[in-house]
């Protein structure tokens, strides 16, 4: 018996679900399992966050019934902003739960790179994805909401990148949020040995304020010396209960880069983990986030390094004003024989308001002498003598507090690898901000 | 362009509610270049930062007018837009905000909406003054002031004065902290700028600096009031003989040192 989810999506309606969608047996025994652990585990615990009284299992409609009209020509403006129709050679974009457009160059297929929607994907390359779908880097029973995601997901994508193939222009997915029914995404990214691959996503919402849930996992796995920089702008609507997990696992000599870029408008719980698993693995997570309204935030940004020599740095800048909260948790993790390892985190928060409130934890976890670790962390005010002296060259007050604040971001914004969706975030800091 | 005047008068201003300035009176129009000497903590850099608007430092009593504008009622950007520039002493740095975007918003709230400098005329102004600034052309694409030496921060104070042409510039110890080839640099760009448009306050320590810009006046501060007026030649006895035989001269008891402020950027 489940507390959590409603009624009609019980055991047998997870049943029928995938069973309407032809999965594979593996699949369906994967869901069913999850879908018996989901009340028997514990919300997750961010950290300085009290996240029990937010919804974010309950719903009344598992997948939307209503399609989009027309091809991707139809969307909206704002979608449309984000994609270079004539030249995105490589673009999976969907609507609700369902997929509506997907390409991907020729020249890439012929090298076995793969760029499907989830489902396609379990399908066509079931043994691939069952390998590393929730086996390596998420697990179905982390805790409830890693459970109610493997029993209940309804969309994502699968990007594969065979060993030794250099894929050179970014790959983009854009998730479209629209109807009430919970988004439920899995993003797969793996890259084989000595390969390398951008990849850059959107999550937007069309309307400007809604009631609904989206819980997205992506696991991200860089296998021996493979390279990974994965951009990510969200922009989901006031109302919108965003439980995000994004995990990485690097291999030996592998490179994970995070760009994330996370702009909701509704309350948000994030965790951003990168596991250095093998030895001279590297990983890099920078992230900007905005709070505004009275919106509360938390963003658990998490390297663990196991592997000798391994190197992680965390960066994360953040600006909060109205009666918004954001906190910042950066975790530094060095294992037993990781020796010679570098854990460096920064975290940042800008406070617009009075009623705004701002954390920064940094935490290192140090198990292993011959190691290097450290952090910073400040939360403050735009500080009046850097107004002055803006203001003292004839810049308005509102136009050098504006100055202050994308110079605050730059550090994370200048990293994101497609000019459009950099464009686009830098858009949403200007509206969020004003 | 009209001649503009700069008129302080009867100035006192307060730090943290103690009294600095204790009754300034100057008045500086366009084609002028004053100097203002003294040995330490005399008040000169507070009189830069109360001209200009500085959050910290009180008016307590006087005026300061440009062209019968009260300046000290409007806010700091309003009184640069007016046509004052501060050329400060210790620049912020501001972090994500490149010198170029910094240099071009700051011209374009001078010259107003639809009426924006366009990208090629400031670029190209962009490098003429940074070339005879001689200053690196990646300058430009630094963040504002961070990670400079001192000496390109004194230069990149000069750069923002040179592109915003303002009328009446105050120069806060603008040669502190540079070498002689970097103080001539500096001094070039200054004297690039002597028009009849232009007049200029050079706050200094040192006679050094007047070797290589030629002041019409030169002012005496101590105890918070400018005690002495003259031409360059005052410049040149202060330098010989320094400042006790003014001290003498006005009775003037040591205690420039019990004057000492922290000197805020």
């Amino acid at each position: 018996m489940t507390i959590d989810v409603q009624n009609p999506f019980d055991q047998k309606y997870v049943e029928s679900f995938s069973a309407g969608r032809s999965e594979p047996e593996w699949l369906k025994t994967f869901r069913l399992n999850a879908y018996e652990r989901i009340s028997q585990l514990e919300l997750p615990k961010p950290d300085k966050t009290k996240i029990d009284k937010w919804n974010f299992t309950r719903f009344t409609e598992h997948v939307s019934e209503k399609a989009p009209a027309g091809g991707i020509e139809q969307l909206p403006e704002k979608v449309k902003s984000l994609i270079d129709l004539e030249n995105a050679k490589n673009l999976y974009v969907q609507y609700d739960q369902q997929p509506i457009y997907a390409s991907l160059s020729k020249e890439l297929a012929d090298q076995g790179v793969i760029f499907t929607d989830i489902l396609t994907a379990v399908k066509e390359h079931g043994d691939l994805v069952k390998k590393y779908f929730m086996t390596e880097a998420v697990k179905a029973d982390d805790h409830r909401l890693t459970a109610f995601h493997a029993a209940l997901f309804n969309g994502g994508a699968f990007l594969y990148i065979p060993k030794n193939v250099q894929v050179e222009e970014p790959v983009q997915a854009v998730y479209i949020h629209d109807e009430n029914a919970p988004l439920i995404n899995h993003v797969l990214v793996v890259a084989d040995d000595n390969s390398s691959v951008t990849y850059v996503e959107n999550y937007i919402s069309l309307r400007e304020a809604s009631d609904g849930i989206v819980n997205i996992v992506s696991e991200v796995i860089a296998n021996t010396n493979a390279k990974i920089v994965y951009g990510a702008v969200e922009t989901l609507a006031k109302g919108v209960t965003a439980y995000v997990n994004r995990r990485g696992v690097a291999g030996k000599d592998a490179s994970i880069q995070w760009a994330l870029g996370l702009m909701n408008d509704g309350n948000t719980v994030s965790e951003n983990v990168t596991l250095l698993v093998g030895d001279g693995s590297y990983g890099d997570t920078k992230t900007v986030v905005v709070g505004r309204g009275e919106q509360t935030q938390n963003f658990t940004t998490k390297v663990i390094h196991f592997g000798k020599a391994s190197e992680g740095f965390i960066l994360q800048h953040g600006v909060v004003k109205d009666k918004s909260s954001v906190v910042f948790n950066g975790i530094g993790k060095i294992e037993h024989g990781a020796s010679k390892s570098n854990a460096q985190q920064e975290s940042r928060v800008l406070m617009l308001s009075e009623k705004a409130r701002g954390d920064a934890n940094p935490i290192l976890l140090i198990d292993e002498d011959d190691v290097l670790a450290g952090h910073a962390a400040s939360v403050g005010r735009v500080d009046p003598i850097q107004l002055y002296y803006l203001m003292s060259r004839g810049i308005p007050k509102a136009e050098a507090e504006r100055l202050i604040i994308h110079g605050f971001l730059a550090p994370v914004v200048n990293q994101l690898p497609i000019e459009g969706v950099k464009k686009q975030l830098i858009e949403v800091i200007e509206r969020k901000v004003k | 362009m009209a001649s503009s005047t700069l008129i302080i008068k009867d100035l006192h201003v307060a730090v943290e509610g103690k009294e600095i300035l204790k009754g300034v009176n100057l008045e500086v129009k366009t084609g002028e270049f004053h100097a203002i000497m003294g040995p330490n903590g005399t008040g000169k850099s507070t009189l830069s930062a109360a001209i200009m608007g500085h959050p910290k430092y009180e008016v307590t009593k006087g005026t300061v007018t440009l062209d019968g504008q009260d300046v000290l009622e409007m806010e700091v950007d309003e009184r640069a837009r007016a046509g004052l520039f501060l050329a400060m002493q210790y620049p912020s740095e501001i972090s994500g905000v490149t010198n170029a975007d910094f240099l071009r918003t700051a011209i374009n709230s001078r010259r107003g909406e639809g009426n924006e400098i366009p990208l090629m005329p400031f670029i190209k102004k962009l490098d003429q003054t940074m070339q005879l600034l001689e200053m690196d052309v990646n300058m430009g694409q630094r963040y504002v002031n961070e990670g400079f030496s001192g000496g390109e921060k004194k230069r990149n104070e000069i750069l923002q004065l040179m592109m915003l042409e303002p009328k009446i510039a105050i120069l806060d110890e603008i040669d502190s902290g540079l070498d002689i080839d970097a103080l001539k640099v500096v001094a070039k760009g200054i004297n690039s700028m002597r028009n009849e448009n232009f007049g200029c306050i050079i706050i200094t320590h040192y006679q050094r600096l007047l070797n290589y810009i030629t002041p019409d006046y030169v002012h005496v501060m101590m105890q918070g009031r400018i005690v002495k007026s003259g031409g360059p030649e005052l410049a040149l006895r202060l330098e010989a003989e320094g400042y006790d035989w003014i001290k003498k001269e006005l009775g003037i008891e040591d205690e420039t040192e019990d004057e000492e402020v922290g000197q805020e950027a």
